[in-house]
């Protein structure tokens, strides 16, 4: 069985993984999610929802950023193995 | 003494660098605020005298990027190119090398020197980082020091490195070219070279910084390189052949091509010089967070925080209260005796004394609630709030982040207002600085602590609550009208950095606490003391020299008979006497006139000329209330007596009246300095808005609370 391996960051579980691919969006929401240093080859973790499931804290590099699911839902992954 | 050299330094770095812990350690005490030209952006400048050198030193906005999409990154970058400071200090979170130095990029895009601080290098160390700074420094062909910001270590070799980098000691430095890519390298060249022969190009940017914003697609370069068609024709049609040729030769934005770039340039960079860490230095964060972001806890800790602040706030500043009530008593006691008697023994006892005394009463308060902002924002809990809160904001149209200007609003709506500059979407700010005002601030608490006190005694703290939720409860239900009405807009990106928890340093909280505090003092000293002295001399002039009775000679008749009876008759004739006395001024007057309007509401007209005092500043109420209550020979206007006064059933000022005019106070047009926020942050247009729409929704909610209250038999 073949994992399809490709999603967008929100449908991250809590604790997987992801390598960026490509961020969509447009104009300021995806500069600011590049200049926070998401950007393709990175690699995110999913840490947690806020208690009413929205929004999403992810971790990359050094840092955990506070991010809304309409926004995850912008940055396609690729899911690592656990 | 030769004199000494004037040099000005900017600090740059992202949010949580830990910036205003080297500010505050490299100026101390010498140190402002003020506004960056034309916008409200804060801008802390300090003065340090080093040796031979007197330094001037900018705080710049914390940001990640320079940009002109955010005003923060847009002021920011206009004090780099625009104000040309000799250097800048590049402040970076050691433990975050990676986007720190993001910025760093484009930093040296611009040109401009700078000084890497590596800051919060004990954090470092403890997540087991090993930078290698000497090639760090190489690699950025700048020099870089290490700092610990809220330890105040390695200021001083900040302070030698800056005078180093200043008098070109190290001028072997030379910053390298960030590298995009071979392909655009090529056309950032060649456009280079248009931009720097292009007429129009003003004096000061560097033409690669300018031929990078232009590709990236600034909107305010290309409006300030391209608007004069005739000049910068050649430059245009460069440009559009350069975006072409990159379109047709990759897939992506040149601006993302770009942003690429620099990360590309800046992985290589962390590669050479850093040892990657094992462990995670947020794993201490992550395991608060269990607890204070968890899915069900989160929400109760969040309001046993909130609650903890307000309780301190009311509870621990009882006791300086007293204290300050004691010393203004004490001080009238004494101007008053020795002064001569007269209009100006009554203005600088009633007046001055007087005015401010009612006002410096509530420091207390102030100090403790913008202690607990403050601890707020310096442990990193703020963020947290805003993540929990976004859900709850985005049901109003807003996002999380507006969460912390709302908050900010408890405590005084000014730097509320200056807080929304936060937020990237014009839409966003007018919603939040209008529904800012519902958020009581610490101006509006004398009026409360003053009323509720008065009659809710053994309930005061409740009722306080009370009201501060009602102001939540309208802003909700405002928001909802207004995004179905005037401002309509998709929800705005919500992106947000968690920092780590961080143990708040005393020096910095109370800097923190101090600023705020700064400004509450200012209006005081300003505005409130004009406003008291203006109220005194309204209460006072004109003077009615001919009465209804010669109540001189009534009283002198009475004086000789040695009853009760005769004191009491004393008593009444004196407040007679008084009553017109300020009948006749021009605040009775004016009382008078607004009289009908505030009579639906259950209010007297003391308590109307006071709301109209309290246009001026919402503390101002209470020291016009004290003024006017000022009856007779009374000269002490100490708190309890006030309260008394005011509970007087004569007054006609029931428990019901009393919590109607709290509404009518928490509701209505805030003061003229926030008014003047308003009015600088988003137009006079919805200043005047704002005015208008608050005073009718504060007159109809009084209404509401009053007339309804009679029907339920409350009065």
């Amino acid at each position: 069985m073949t994992m399809d391996t490709k999603m967008s960051l929100d449908q991250l579980r809590q604790g997987q993984k992801g390598k960026v691919l490509t961020v969509a969006g447009y104009g300021a929401i995806r500069r600011r999610l590049y200049d926070l240093g998401l950007h393709a080859g990175e690699v995110v973790e999913m840490v947690k929802t806020a208690p009413l499931k929205d929004p999403l804290e992810i971790s990359f590099g050094n840092g955990h950023i506070s991010i809304r699911r309409s926004e995850a839902a912008l940055i396609a992954v690729e899911v690592l193995p656990d | 003494m030769k004199p000494r050299t004037e040099i000005k330094i900017a600090l740059a770095g992202n949010p949580n660098s830990g910036k205003t812990s080297i500010f505050n350690g490299l100026t101390g005490a010498h140190q402002k605020v003020a506004n960056f030209p034309g916008v409200t952006v804060e801008k802390r400048i300090g003065h340090k005298n080093y040796k031979d050198y007197g330094i001037t030193i900018v705080d710049l906005p914390g940001t990640y990027s320079l940009t002109a999409y955010s005003l923060d990154e847009k002021v920011a970058r206009d004090f780099i190119c625009q104000e040309e400071p000799d250097l800048v200090v590049n402040v970076i979170d050691s433990g975050n090398l990676e986007r720190s130095l993001y910025l760093t990029m484009q930093l040296i895009e611009i040109g401009v020197d700078f000084v890497i601080d590596l800051n919060m290098w004990d954090e470092a160390i403890e997540a087991g980082v090993e930078i290698d700074v000497d090639r760090l420094s190489q690699l950025l062909g700048a020099p870089v020091v290490k700092t610990i910001g809220n330890r105040a270590q390695g200021i001083e070799s900040l302070f030698e490195t800056i005078i180093a980098l200043y008098e070109g000691r190290k001028s072997e430095h030379r910053h390298p070219m960030v590298s995009y890519g071979s392909q655009l390298d090529d056309v950032v060249s060649d456009l280079t070279r248009e931009v720097h022969h292009c007429k129009g190009c003003r004096h000061c940017a560097n033409p690669r910084w300018v031929a990078i914003k232009l590709l990236e697609d600034d909107r305010e370069i290309k409006k300030r390189y391209l608007s004069n068609r005739e000049v910068s024709a050649e430059l245009s049609s460069k440009l559009s052949e350069s975006i072409d040729h990159l379109k047709a030769t990759t897939t992506e934005d040149p601006e993302i091509i770009i942003t690429e770039g620099r990360y590309g340039y800046v992985a290589g960079i962390v590669r050479k010089v850093m040892t990657h860490p094992s462990s995670d230095r947020m794993k201490m964060s992550t395991s608060f967070d269990n607890v204070l972001t968890h899915r069900i806890i989160g929400y109760p800790v969040f309001l046993i925080i909130m609650w903890l602040i307000f309780q301190a706030t009311f509870k621990l500043g009882q006791y300086p209260m007293a204290w300050i009530d004691t010393g203004v008593t004490i001080l009238q006691q004494w101007a008053a005796a020795t002064i001569p008697p007269g209009m100006m023994a009554d203005m600088i006892v009633d007046g001055i004394i007087g005015g401010i005394g009612a006002v410096i009463i509530f420091l207390p308060n102030i100090v403790i609630l913008f202690l607990g902002i403050a601890l707020l924002e310096d442990s990193g809990y703020m963020a947290r709030a805003a993540f929990l809160m976004d859900r709850l904001m985005r049901y109003i149209g807003l996002h999380g982040k507006s969460f912390i200007p709302m908050l900010m609003g408890f405590g005084c709506s000014v730097p509320a207002i200056m807080a929304t500059r936060t937020l990237e979407s014009p839409r966003d700010r007018i919603l939040t600085i209008l529904l800012l005002p519902l958020m009581s601030c610490s101006a509006r608490l004398p009026v409360y602590i003053l009323f509720a006190g008065a009659f809710f005694s053994a309930y005061a703290g409740n009722v306080i609550f009370s009201i501060y939720i009602l102001g939540v409860v309208i802003a909700i239900l405002v928001a909802q009208l207004f995004r179905r009405t005037i401002l309509r807009a998709d929800d705005i990106p919500f992106v947000m950095e968690l920092p780590p928890y961080r143990m708040p340093t005393a020096k910095s909280v109370v800097i923190h606490m101090w600023d705020r505090t700064k400004i509450y003092l200012h209006k005081m000293g300003g505005v409130i003391l004009i406003a008291s002295i203006i109220l005194w001399a309204l209460g006072y002039f004109p003077q009615k020299k001919e009465f209804t009775r010669d109540y001189d000679a009534q009283i002198a008749a009475l004086s000789v008979q040695d009853s009760e009876s005769a004191a009491t008759a004393i008593a009444a004739l004196e407040r007679a006497r008084s009553v017109e006395l300020l009948e006749y001024t021009a605040i009775g007057r004016l009382g008078q006139v607004i009289t009908p309007v505030v009579e639906p509401l259950g209010f007297n007209w003391q308590m109307g000329v006071s709301l109209i005092s309290g246009f001026v500043a919402k503390e101002v109420v209470v020291s016009s209330m004290g003024v006017l209550y000022q009856l007779g020979e009374e000269a002490d206007d100490n708190f309890e007596q006030l309260s008394q006064a005011l509970r007087d059933p004569e007054r006609g000022v029931t428990p019901l009246v009393a919590y109607a005019f709290m509404v009518f106070v928490l509701i209505y047009t805030p003061c003229i300095v926030s008014v003047i926020a308003i009015k600088r942050e988003i137009g006079a247009r919805w200043m005047w808005f704002s005015i208008f729409f608050q005073l009718v929704l504060a007159w109809g909610m009084a209404f509401i609370v009053y007339q309804g209250g009679r029907i339920l038999g409350l009065d």
